[in-house]
């Protein structure tokens, strides 16, 4: 529209003209004030539940709880494993804004070492479960009085008070209790598997081995929750709602602790093993496994090197020589085959044999010696148990054949698992002609059939297994499964723990179970018994069996001699008693590895020694049980 | 004419035009509130805010006593004087944030462009007012001349936001002047083809990247699209009804950035709730229109231009604040006017109400 200019303003077409330009600028206002209104509608009331969820997501932190790990106690209420309060110094690596500088910085503040930071860095790879990396595990009252000092110089780190397991006996049960350790990436796949991931949200450790690894779901206890507001910088500002963890359970063991120190003791530096037992409900009293190794290195973070060594020693300490051990019965399981000969009338009470010092089988030039070298002459099945004769049993085990052996000593637990409540545990060898077959491929020979007589040969068992078989003599026949829980405490209530049988050894003539033991009563009566001299003066009864396994196989006519050949080519001592003999209370086995010496020699005053220990702690409870009105 | 425009009531006397005035102590009293609010119950801070409107108030009051011819008069030489600042700025200014925006002068460190936002728009109206409505092809190529020299040299500092909304200021006056719809129409597709080359050729990649976010925040959470997701969480999280005052959890738990300034809408709109924001846009809604409203009574086309445009570019404010904040527009950092904590802004802001007022009251006495 063109306007004709003139000199005289047109007032009144300015005002029109303008007037309609502001109706135009008016009409643009409002549209984008009910554009932006339309948007805020689409945001506050269409969108609300969308975003009130991400203002929840982002001020509302749900904060995990670790339950308290379930304590664990020895059969008179002492303390084998708690629960301690430690100082960490903890990272939060994304609230720190210069790693590298903090850590020099800290480093130089608290003294760390390299392997402690290369550790951390491993954990920070590894532990992506966790906000939180732990730097130090255990400040020392020094180092973290020196960080509180500066903590306002290093934010995202922080000291944390925390509970770490702590095993007061330390290696003296380490076999029996197993350790926690950190959870590692199998643990976590195991336990995403069992669905229970969610219950380890704030737990760092786990039952790995022992009794701690057995019963990890009754310790373990339920994860709780908190949720906590939190701002930008994750500071925690106030707690909305706190569902506290559920603390494990208490174990009460079947282990008497002293009992077991003593046993410790009496091993010392010798490799073996030492297993108390009370026959009639499996219940372990003592089980010692030596070497061992201190399990509080494993709860507190075992260093790689600490590691590295357990792992290379030579003796292996890691082995739970007790349960996972595999050593050749040798003459221990001489009552066991009694009984089978007894059974299945191969032998009885009075047939004899005649022993020169050796075996033969017909035909075959092949001498089995008998370890007295002279021979023990006329002799029946009380005194071949009495004096372990060898050759008494050479011929017992030809004539029973392997198929028969086999078949009974199954039952008496050789070949499988006891079922204690620890994983750790191997079935050892009860050597058949199927297991041969399966195992080399080759067939049975009648001469390994003789070896096994004298539990050599293929032939190996776990001492816990000897235990359970010696049992079963006890019991006449009744074969419990072992177990180091006595009960479980629920908030205060004692739930005593399922006593299991396995099914019990029957006999055509229960008279068999007398003679066997009749005669490993006299092994520790008679003068002539293998293990009389080391029992001589005791006051309690008791009855056993000594054993000594050679762990090389001997040449025809090479002479065995202890002191001069290498060590781990020496004897293994064994003993399996009980006491006592009338009314067995425990079941005692030792083994002891190359030795010098044998079961008679090394392992029956070992036996001794524990079982004096074993009687005279008793003897005071019942003099003031006697006293009383 | 009505019998009522005939008195002069001493609220006239003194340039205040009652219905503007009492809008705008409504909407102050709404900024102390949110302002308190968003800066974590600082007293402190809420403290200054209260000594910057009053300053702001009063700074309205002296500027609504200048006789608006004089005004007219001087716009042309303060616009000089500005200009002269913006270059003296480029010559010797002082840099902060990797912007040169401020001039030493011993007693103050002041910021020309802020000058400018009243300068540009007085001098285009004095310009075109000159030869009355609707300017001549001449006459609006010496306006633009007027209006690209400082556009330029404010854009140059760079501040781009400032001067985009100077450029605005000047292209209203234009606008309400009665420039031809077609060379509007001209102008908006030359520009509307000149974004393909600006994305090719001109714009940088960290721009293109912005504009990126801009379009999909989501692209980029933690990054340049952290404001504005939590910006949008927090005004989505306040519903209809608001979480109520001081307890908007996006703000005060300081997950929304830059809260009490540029984003103070969010905290405002996550404790208020939709019916808060109706309220706050009517407040605004009323402002504009009453801005207008003093535009169209007024006598003289400078006064008419003036005011229009000062309102109108007041709008583009809101506009540009909200728009951003909400999703619709790019983050500019632009404050919310009147609402957002901060001095410069708010006193350039108040001395154009000033302006408004002078006009508003101005023309009763003309025919008093």
């Amino acid at each position: 529209m063109r306007r004709r200019r003139t000199t005289i303003r047109d007032h009144h077409a300015e005002s029109a003209l303008f007037g309609r330009r502001v109706v135009v600028a008016l009409v643009i206002v409002v549209s984008v004030f009910m554009i932006l209104l339309a948007n805020m509608y689409q945001l506050q009331v269409k969108q609300f539940e969308t975003f009130q969820t991400r203002s929840n997501d982002n001020r509302i932190k749900v904060v995990p709880l670790a339950p308290n790990r379930g304590l664990i106690y020895d059969r008179n209420g002492k303390l084998l494993a708690e629960n301690i309060p430690v100082l960490s110094l903890e990272v939060v690596p994304e609230r720190v804004e210069d790693l590298t500088q903090t850590l020099t910085d800290l480093s130089n503040l608290l003294g760390l070492t390299q392997e402690q930071l290369d550790q951390f860095e491993r954990n920070r790879k590894r532990e992506r479960r966790f906000e939180q990396v732990i730097l130090l595990d255990q400040m020392s009252e020094a180092q973290a009085a020196r960080f509180a000092a500066r903590q306002h110089e290093f934010p995202g780190v922080s000291i944390e008070a925390r509970l770490v397991r702590y095993y007061p006996y330390g290696e003296a049960l380490t076999h029996a209790l197993g350790y926690v350790a950190k959870i590692n990436q199998r643990d976590v796949q195991r336990l995403k598997e069992q669905g229970i991931n969610a219950n380890y949200a704030a737990t760092r450790t786990i039952g790995k081995l022992g009794v701690e690894g057995y019963y990890e779901e009754q310790l373990h206890g339920t994860v709780g929750y908190q949720q906590i507001e939190v701002d930008i910088h994750g500071r925690q500002l106030r707690t909305l709602e706190i569902e506290p963890p559920i603390p494990g359970q208490d174990l009460v063991l079947e282990i008497d602790i002293e009992l077991q120190l003593q046993a410790q003791k009496i091993l010392g530096e010798q490799r073996g093993t030492i297993i108390v037992m009370d026959p009639e409900d499996g219940g372990i009293l003592a089980m010692v496994s030596q070497p061992s190794y201190d399990p509080n290195w494993f709860a507190q973070g075992i260093s790689v090197e600490q590691y590295r060594g357990l792992l290379n020693s030579r003796h292996s300490p890691l082995l739970n020589r007790a349960t996972q051990g595999g050593y050749p019965p040798a003459s221990t399981i001489k009552p066991q085959l009694a009984v089978v000969g007894l059974e299945e009338g191969t032998i009885t009470r009075d047939s004899q044999v005649w022993d020169p010092g050796w075996f033969q089988i017909k035909g075959v030039n092949h001498k089995y010696r008998d370890w007295l070298s002279w021979g023990h002459g006329w002799v029946n099945v009380d005194t071949a148990i009495i004096e372990s004769c060898d050759t008494f049993y050479y011929d017992l085990a030809l004539k029973l054949g392997i198929d028969t052996i086999s078949e009974h000593m199954y039952q008496y637990g050789f070949g499988e698992l006891t079922g204690i409540d620890i994983g750790e545990e191997s079935p050892a060898v009860m050597p058949s002609r199927g297991w041969k077959r399966a195992r080399f491929n080759q067939p049975w020979y009648a001469g390994e059939t003789v070896s096994i007589g004298i539990g050599q040969s293929y032939w190996t068992v776990t001492p816990m297994q000897l235990a359970v078989a010696t049992a079963v003599m006890v019991n006449r026949g009744g074969r419990p499964v072992p177990r180091l829980l006595g009960a479980i405490q629920d908030a205060g209530i004692e739930l005593p723990a399922v006593i299991e049988q396995k099914p019990p050894v029957q006999l055509r003539n229960p008279e068999h179970w007398d003679i066997a033991l009749d005669g490993m009563e006299k092994v520790v009566s008679s003068i002539k018994g293998t293990a009389h001299k080391a029992f001589k003066g005791a006051d309690y009864t008791s009855a056993g069996k000594t054993g000594t396994a050679q762990v090389r196989s001997i040449g025809q006519d090479e002479e065995y001699n202890a002191e001069e050949i290498a060590e781990r080519y020496r004897d293994n001592a064994m003993y399996v008693g009980y006491a006592p003999a009338e009314n067995p209370e425990v079941v005692i086995v030792i083994t002891a590895e190359n030795v010098i010496g044998g079961g008679g020699s090394v392992a029956a005053p070992m036996a001794r020694e524990l079982l004096d220990f074993y009687f005279a702690a008793q003897q005071p409870e019942e003099t003031v049980a006697a006293n009383a009105p | 004419m009505l019998p009522e425009q005939q008195q002069t009531s001493w609220l006239q006397r003194l340039h205040i035009d009652p219905p503007l005035f009492l809008a705008l102590l409504a909407i102050s009293v709404v900024s102390l509130f949110t302002v308190y609010s968003a800066s974590g119950e600082s007293i402190a801070m809420t403290e200054r805010q209260v000594i910057r409107v009053g300053a702001a108030f009063v700074a309205m009051f002296v500027i609504a006593q200048i006789p608006l011819d004089s005004v007219q008069r001087w716009s042309l030489p303060i616009f000089s004087v500005g200009l002269v600042l913006l270059v003296a700025v480029l010559l010797v200014g002082e840099s902060s944030k990797g912007a040169q925006r401020w001039l030493n002068l011993g007693v103050a460190t002041i910021q020309p462009s802020e000058l400018m936002k009243l300068a540009v728009p007085m001098a285009i109206a004095w310009f075109i007012a000159e030869q009355g409505m609707p300017p001549t092809l001449t006459r609006l190529a010496g306006a633009f001349l007027l209006l690209i020299i400082p556009v330029l040299m404010i854009a140059n500092q760079p501040d781009l936001g400032t001067s985009l909304l100077i450029a605005c200021s000047g292209i209203f006056v234009l606008f309400l002047a009665g420039m031809s719809w077609r060379l509007i129409g001209f102008f908006a597709v030359a520009i509307g083809s000149f974004i393909p080359v600006l994305w090719m050729f001109l714009m940088r990649d960290y721009q293109r990247q912005r504009v990126l976010t801009f379009l999909d925040p989501e692209r980029d959470p933690l990054g340049a699209g952290y404001q504005i997701i939590q910006s949008k969480i927090a005004i989505g999280s306040g519903g209809i009804e608001g979480k109520g005052w001081l307890q908007g959890t996006q703000s005060q738990l300081e997950f929304l950035p830059e809260r009490h300034t540029d984003f103070i809408f969010s905290v405002f709109s996550e404790e208020f709730g939709l019916l808060g924001v109706v309220g706050l846009f009517a407040l605004y809604g009323f402002i504009i229109f009453r801005g207008m409203i003093i535009a169209m009574r007024a006598q003289r086309v400078y006064q008419k231009l003036l005011a229009g445009s000062l309102t109108l570019t007041f709008f583009i404010y809101v506009m540009v604040n909200v728009g951003m904040v909400s999703g619709l527009l790019p983050v500019v950092g632009v404050p919310l006017p009147l609402i957002s904590y901060g001095g410069t802004s708010m006193v350039t802001l108040f001395a154009g109400f000033g302006l408004l007022m002078a006009i508003a009251t101005n023309r009763r006495l003309v025919h008093a």
